[in-house]
């Protein structure tokens, strides 16, 4: 078995170490080294997104990033979206707008639309379905997943305006 | 199919139902602790791996794993010969019917031959995946490759390539006497064709052939066997149905059902998919072998090459009609294959094609045929998109060619309550007429579509729920929290849709049942989530034990107020009696404080027979002359739900539905290379629709109560998939007028069509 790899960063605010083997993957090192199963194998291959993931603030496919390659490069799950007990925004408008079915996709759409939300607080329909066309769903039909994302940006713009930062937007790609 | 007793109690007002309460099992799924069966973890896990055929169609001459065997960290290899000897062995698997084991084995492990690329050759356990991938990778097998077919009118050909020697055609009951790869020969009959046909002033006669198309469900099939040292074996599963994966493993290996233990894990999709058995027996055999709980997880072109895909087809219609706009007389010829073994969707396919019509005379005939693809398993609604994909463009040509506009001319024919069905049934109380209704007044049907190259269609969609049997149970807490146990699988807020049953019957809110999925140990039996039939037949189930825990609750109110427990009257979920009253949570409160016995429920129910869902579907579309392309300007889903209990989610349903028939319409299909292999097994070249690629779903829920169900609940989850590609079929011909009769209908062919056409 070849030489394990050493790789320090923070995981969702926190720092993290970790040992790897160059040929695994960040998504089985968080599954299966971490035991952070909210990112889901779907293709192992960068077509479905159910394992999508911030990388230094931007989303990535985790099962196309090497974990060495991840040294001092902050990463952020589904796991860190909540925090102090209260859901982010746009979990809640996942689940107030019934947009989710089996559920296994979800992790990689709320997080893709996060990070939509994070650089662009105002999308329209069309830059909604631009930026998640990376992530499939297969129930949804994707029509509750988008107005979800647009109730989440309606709901973040209102929280913003009224100078409070609603719970559960902390992390290093909060706005 | 007998009809089931009348149950609808004809209420108008409901407290719980069609409400949209947030789903109970939400906060785990949206915070990413909902646990899959990939998700599984256990102390000292072993992880294995499939060896999977090249080829689609060889001998199997050897297999040497000897050289796997000697990696470090290997434990186990598997090949069919570790499963006992299940020759001539048949079990009764509910709608699946009379099942032979030795095929269920062969698809699991394959046994003499390989019968398509990916068929599963033989597994090994390693101490990690990967250490399992490279010893996959030196297991070797000889193989004598044979001729193959894969287009199910060359498989029926004579002289075609034989999958299975001994396999002769049951036509009817009656069995052939020459090999052939032709399983099942269905006919029905109604009436007389060749005198409906004489009535006929107009008889379009078309064919149409379909791709094999997948599933798509995204969570890869998963399992986790644990075979302890007492023979008993635990499974972790992404399965559609607990009891029908612990009856298939039993089975096949020769364990009685009660030493097996299935764990419903969350299941991220199945659509009809995860319903046969793949990894569990051998996970088990596995597990037997190296005495350590062993997972098997799929990669996607595992997925794609080794599990269901839906039948290719081949269908003929022909229909008749009258100047005057009436169907007089209709003939079908459906072949659909059914992959590597027989027992394909052909029986539903025959059912289908025409069930949206009142048809006078009809004959249908069907055939099930083997190919070297993998074994066919449903997918929604299965069988009945390729037949709506064909009935639907003939009667859509009809209507054009006596110039009546296309919901008018459904009108005039449309199934209603005691029409006779080609296959036998007579419809009781049923919604198409209701939804075509919808859809005419639909302000998408009256909005007007200009511009070039854009067009507008309809097609009506059909299905039918199964009924089978479901089982609950529940307590009832010291708060009034009503802990609900339920046996079925729950894929899309089922959990929400019983238990709203249960809440509506007890008179309290949706949030004050708890309900959880339970192992098979744990809760009655409960057929599989699969049929649309959860929030009917596991809502019966829900509502006969809201029914049980309010008759309890009466006696408990009737020993702290002393009196008769008939006397005690119940309004929503107020107890009441000579000027005494508690609401259902206070009496809960006293039954514990006076330390009355618990209030412990349990249900179950096996209706019989089927009920009834129809669909509407209109779909604008603009097809680029230059390319073929087709996109989708609008759509719309209408459909029967009897009651929609969670207004949400049947609409996520049709929106669900829509889109994978988009999809299927336009896009997916299994693409065979020329020796029958196929060359696109992940989701970059077996393109499934991504949110850029359709509209919003526009919904119209109809509800037409069934009179099978006390609140008139129809399942909802299948009829949506019908209709989408005839739909769309039926808008590309109003476009730019070609009748596309293949699917998919991707710019390619839709190019050549144009090309034709010019």
């Amino acid at each position: 078995m070849s030489k394990k790899i050493h790789v320090t960063t923070t995981l969702n605010g926190e720092s993290v170490e970790f040992l790897c083997e160059a040929r695994q993957s960040l998504l089985e090192v968080l599954r299966e080294t971490l035991r952070l199963t909210g990112a889901k194998e779907g293709c192992n291959n960068g077509n479905c997104g159910a394992c999508t993931v911030m990388l230094n603030g931007v989303p990535v496919n985790s099962c196309l990033v090497l974990a060495a390659e991840v040294e001092g490069a902050p990463i952020e799950t589904v796991e860190g979206l909540a925090s102090h007990g209260h859901l982010h925004p746009i979990q809640k408008c996942f689940l107030e707008g019934a947009a989710l079915q089996c559920g296994v996709c979800t992790p990689g759409f709320l997080v893709a639309a996060k990070a939509l939300l994070d650089k662009n607080p105002e999308p329209s329909e069309h830059e909604i379905r631009f930026n998640l066309a990376n992530n499939l769903c297969r129930c949804t039909g994707y029509d509750k997943i988008v107005r979800a994302v647009q109730a989440a940006a309606r709901e973040l713009r209102t929280a913003r305006a009224a100078g409070s930062v609603p719970a559960g937007t902390a992390g290093p790609t909060a706005y | 199919m007998a009809h089931t007793d009348e149950l609808y109690l004809g209420k108008t007002d409901y407290q719980v139902l069609g409400g949209r309460p947030v789903r109970h099992d939400g906060t785990d799924k949206v915070t990413g602790k909902a646990l899959y069966a990939a998700d599984i973890q256990l102390p000292n896990l072993a992880h294995g791996k499939m060896v999977r055929s090249p080829h689609a169609h060889a001998r199997i001459k050897a297999i040497d794993a000897s050289e796997a065997l000697k990696i470090p960290g290997v434990f186990a290899v598997v090949t069919s010969e570790d499963f006992p000897d299940l020759s001539d062995k048949f079990a009764l698997m509910g709608e699946a019917g009379q099942v032979n084991l030795t095929y269920l084995a062969a698809n699991c492990l394959a046994k003499g031959k390989v019968l398509y690329k990916g068929h599963a050759v033989a597994a090994v356990a390693a101490a990690s995946v990967h250490i399992a991938e490279e010893a996959a990778a030196r297991i070797r097998v000889e193989y004598e490759v044979l001729p193959s077919v894969t287009w199910v009118l060359d498989a029926m050909k004579e002289g075609a390539p034989l999958l299975h020697e001994g396999l002769r055609t049951d036509t009817m009951g009656k069995t052939g006497d020459q090999p052939t790869n032709v399983a099942v020969h269905l006919q029905f009959e109604k009436g007389n064709i060749a005198e409906g046909f004489r009535q006929a002033d107009v008889v379009v006669e078309r064919e149409f052939r379909t791709a094999s198309v997948h599933q798509g469900y995204i969570e890869p099939h998963a399992a986790v066997a644990m075979w302890n040292e007492d023979n008993r074996l635990k499974i972790w599963s992404a399965t559609q149905g607990s009891f029908n994966c612990r009856q298939q493993v039993a089975e096949l290996l020769q364990i009685p059902v009660s030493q097996c233990l299935v764990v419903p894990c969350e299941i991220g999709g199945g659509f009809g998919g995860k319903i046969a058995v793949y990894l569990e027996p051998v996970a088990a055999l596995l597990s037997r072998k190296c005495s350590r709980p062993v997972k098997m997880v799929m990669q996607r072109n595992e997925v794609f090459e080794g599990t269901g895909p839906t039948p290719g087809s081949f269908v003929r219609v022909k229909l008749g009609a009258t100047q005057d706009g009436r169907l007089v007389a209709g003939e079908a010829f459906l072949a659909y294959d059914c992959g590597a073994f027989p027992g394909g969707m052909i029986g539903p396919g025959c059912m289908c094609v025409f069930s949206c019509y009142d048809l006078p005379n009809a004959r249908v005939d069907g055939y099930d045929v083997c190919d070297n693809k993998p074994k066919t398993q449903a997918y929604r609604a299965p069988g009945a998109t390729q037949a709506a994909f064909a009935c639907e463009q003939v009667i859509d040509e009809l209507a054009e060619r006596l110039g009546i506009d296309p919901i008018e001319f459904r009108l005039r024919n449309a199934a209603k309550e005691g029409t006779r069905r080609v296959d036998g049934p007579v419809y009781p109380r049923v919604g198409l007429v209701e939804c075509l209704q919808a859809a005419k007044t639909s302000d998408h049907w009256k909005s007007p579509l200009s511009g070039p190259n854009r067009g507008r269609g309809i097609a009506a969609g059909f299905w039918f729920n199964i009924g089978g049997a479901s089982s609950c149970s529940a307590s009832v807490n010291d708060d009034g929290i009503v802990s609900l146990v339920e046996g079925s699988t729950d894929i899309g807020g089922t959990r929400t849709s019983v238990a709203m049953q249960l809440a509506e019957t007890l008179g309290i809110a949706a949030e004050d049942v708890r309900p959880q999925v339970a192992d098979t140990d744990s809760v009655g039996y409960t057929f599989l989530t699969g049929g649309s039939r959860v929030t009917f037949a596991t809502g019966l189930a829900a509502y006969k034990l809201g029914l049980d825990l309010q008759e309890q609750m009466k006696q408990r109110a009737a020993a702290i107020w002393d009196c008769d427990p008939a006397s005690v009257r119940v309004d929503h979920g107020v107890y009441s009696h000579d000027g005494h009253s508690l609401t259902f949570k206070q009496l809960a409160a006293q039954i514990a404080q006076n330390q009355l016995d618990p209030v412990v429920g349990r249900a179950s129910a096996a209706p019989e027979g089927s009920t009834n869902t129809f669909g509407v579907h209109i779909a604008d579309v603009e097809v680029d002359p230059e390319t073929g392309k087709v996109t989708v300007l609008r759509y719309t889903a209408i459909q029967d739900a009897g009651k929609a209990v969670h207004p949400s989610y049947v609409e996520g349903q049709m929106q669900g539905g829509a889109v994978q028939g988009i999809g299927w319409a336009l896009n997916e299909e299994y693409f065979f290379d020329n020796q029958d292999r196929m060359r696109n097994a992940s989701f970059l070249d077996y393109r499934m629709p991504t949110c850029l690629d359709v509209p919003m779903i526009e919904t119209i829920i109809v509800e037409v109560p069934n009179p099978t169900h006390p609140y008139g609940v129809r399942g909802a989850g299948e009829t949506p998939i019908v209709a989408p590609p005839a739909t769309i079929a039926n808008a590309i011909h109003r476009a730019v007028g070609v009748r596309m009769q293949e699917l998919p209908m991707a710019p390619p062919a839709l190019w050549k069509a144009l090309s034709r056409q010019r």
